[in-house]
């Protein structure tokens, strides 16, 4: 099994107030990786600090993040962005553009005009976050129209579309209806088979379908780690089988 | 259990009451609101429309006495001025607004924002005096550019506070959406935030364009006026508002009649201003919300 990427002592602070104590993991290559815990427990955190996407929000980090042996915690954060794609809780599709201008946005802002490319790169986008049939007589419309479902697909072909090797998806399920839900799952299932995928969630029946290893946080620390299967069924931990059981937080 | 549903029935009715009293109360605010510019619009039509023909846009004005003429040296003049001032205005302020919303929550950007709301506050005469300090008096020559640069400055501080709150109220989670992507922070600002922000901002341009159009006081010092036909930024300038002035105090009914014209036309201008605003930022999109 391939190691993607390497978390290696990882703490987290915004300004004293340290969020992550001391978490090393090992994320496997075309797996899925859920991150559970209870709220506050520093999740959105992990996960942002894998994309740089923690410095927005005035995090800082200490220890090393290795993305294929490179530490993405010393680069230029606008390229460990490119190649490690997040999804967010709400769909937040761009309001002022239409469906094809959602999807290529990061294309053309990030220097690619080819624009037969571009319609090649969306298509294959749309259909590969299982939107394609519903949208293609409607990409110049705006992706506002769309519902909660729809928006969030539109999300994920959005970040398909700049060709990351890592999808990191915050609670991607937890604002849509269970059908739209369904969905996203079987998408995250399609979409393993090419990428990377870490997804944080509340709900431990969705982590358990989805994901091939789970790990639990508790308070910032990395309290057990393992196969999902493992987890949920017998975990070396009581602390972790109390919360997976539903027992607290 | 009868009192209980008596006691509800009298709440609900105590509640239609006071929703019609506000009801009633917001309409006639509204109305209030309205009253003088209706007003304005009622006189200024019923007095310009007379002199209000096709002449007045292409010819020039007539000596006293003379009947007929018209301003066209003054529509112009507004025209050119306007133009320089927003070429000014509009990017200083833009520019001043994006830093102040994206970089401006330190010390400096506190300033910036404090300045602005002064030069917002001062009056429109003390900044033509300063032109005419820094520019006619150096120049040696009242003039069109003169006017311009007074008009630019007069809309700057509008439009830099008016970018700097639209765009403040963009969402960040678009910011962090398009950061997400690997779209460097400034691509980010101009492309995604200020697309965004972009009806507001305009609204705020037009309205400092609007107010500019309608300035006089900062004129008299830095474009002065001109009798005659010129599109040199180099010369004095006619405009509009100065020509009201000049024409609403002359001793001479026409020329007062011309200056309701030119008031009618100076509202024309700004209300066709208005439209191609609208029609510019008007949404590709019928969104519902
Ligand atoms: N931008 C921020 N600035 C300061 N503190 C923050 C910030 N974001 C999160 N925190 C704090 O960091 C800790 C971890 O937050 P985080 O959002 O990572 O938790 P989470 O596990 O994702 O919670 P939830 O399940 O509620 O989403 C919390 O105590 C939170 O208050
Ligand atoms: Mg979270």
């Amino acid at each position: 099994m391939e190691i993607k990427i390497a978390v290696k002592n990882l703490n987290a602070f915004y300004g004293k107030n340290k969020v992550l104590k001391n978490v090393s993991i090992d994320i496997p290559q075309n797996k899925v990786l859920a991150i559970i815990g209870p709220s506050g427990c520093g999740k959105s955190t992990f996960l942002r600090c894998l994309n740089r996407m923690h410095e927005v929000v005035g995090g800082t980090v200490q220890g090393s993040i290795m993305l294929d042996g490179e530490d993405i915690t010393r680069k230029d954060p606008v390229l460990v962005r490119r190649r490690l794609g997040m999804i967010f809780q709400k769909p937040n599709p761009f309001p002022t553009m239409s469906i094809f201008d959602n999807v290529a946005a990061g294309l053309k802002y990030n220097g690619k005009t080819d624009k037969k490319e571009t319609a090649e790169i969306v298509e294959k986008s749309l259909k590969q976050a299982a939107l394609w049939d519903e949208v293609k007589d409607s990409l110049e419309q705006s992706g506002i129209n769309l519902s909660g479902g729809q928006q969030q697909r539109l999300c994920i072909a959005r970040t398909l579309a700049i060709q990351p090797e890592v999808i990191l998806m915050d609670e991607p399920a937890s604002a849509l209806d269970p059908i739209s839900t369904t969905k996203i799952e079987d998408l995250i299932f399609e979409l393993k088979k090419n990428y990377t995928i870490v997804i944080v969630t509340h709900n431990m029946q969705q982590a358990s379908r989805v994901s091939d290893f789970t790990a639990f946080l508790y308070m910032g620390e990395l309290i057990e780690y393992d196969a999902t299967k493992k987890i949920f069924t017998s975990p070396e931990l009581k602390q972790t089988e109390d919360y997976v059981r539903g027992r607290f937080g | 259990m009868e009192n209980g549903a008596m006691k509800s029935n009298l709440y609900l009715y105590k509640k239609k009451i006071i929703n019609l009293i506000m009801l009633s109360l917001s309409v006639l605010a509204a109305v209030i609101s309205i009253i003088p510019l209706i007003f304005i619009i009622y006189y200024t039509v019923s007095k310009g429309i007379s002199h209000l023909n096709i002449d007045f846009f292409i010819e020039m004005p007539k000596p006293v006495g003379e009947p007929g003429g018209g301003m066209a040296n003054a529509i112009v003049g507004t025209l050119i001025m306007l133009g320089i001032g927003g070429s000014i205005g509009i990017p200083v302020g833009m520019s001043a607004g994006i830093y102040l919303s994206e970089f401006g929550k330190n010390k400096f950007g506190n300033v910036v924002r404090f300045f602005a709301d002064v030069l917002s506050g001062v009056p429109s005469i003390v900044v033509g005096v300063v032109v005419y300090s820094l520019v006619v008096i150096p120049m040696k020559q009242f003039s069109a550019l003169a006017g311009g640069i007074a008009l630019g400055i007069i809309m700057i501080p509008t439009i830099t506070r008016t970018t700097d709150e639209m765009i403040k109220i963009v969402p960040q989670s678009l910011r962090e959406t398009a950061l997400s992507l690997g779209i460097p922070k400034w691509k980010t600002t101009v492309s995604i935030v200020l697309k965004t922000a972009w009806k507001g901002i305009a609204t705020g341009i037009l309205l400092a364009l609007s107010r500019a159009a309608g300035e006089t006081a900062p004129l008299l010092f830095t474009a002065l006026g001109n009798r005659f036909w010129s599109t040199s930024i180099g010369q004095p300038i006619a405009s509009l508002t100065v020509y009201i002035y000049d024409y609403a105090k002359a001793p001479f009914e026409d020329w007062n009649n011309q200056a309701w014209t030119a008031a009618l036309v100076l509202i024309i201008l700004i209300s066709i201003l208005s439209l191609l605003f609208k029609i510019i930022t008007r949404s590709r999109y019928n969104i519902k919300q």
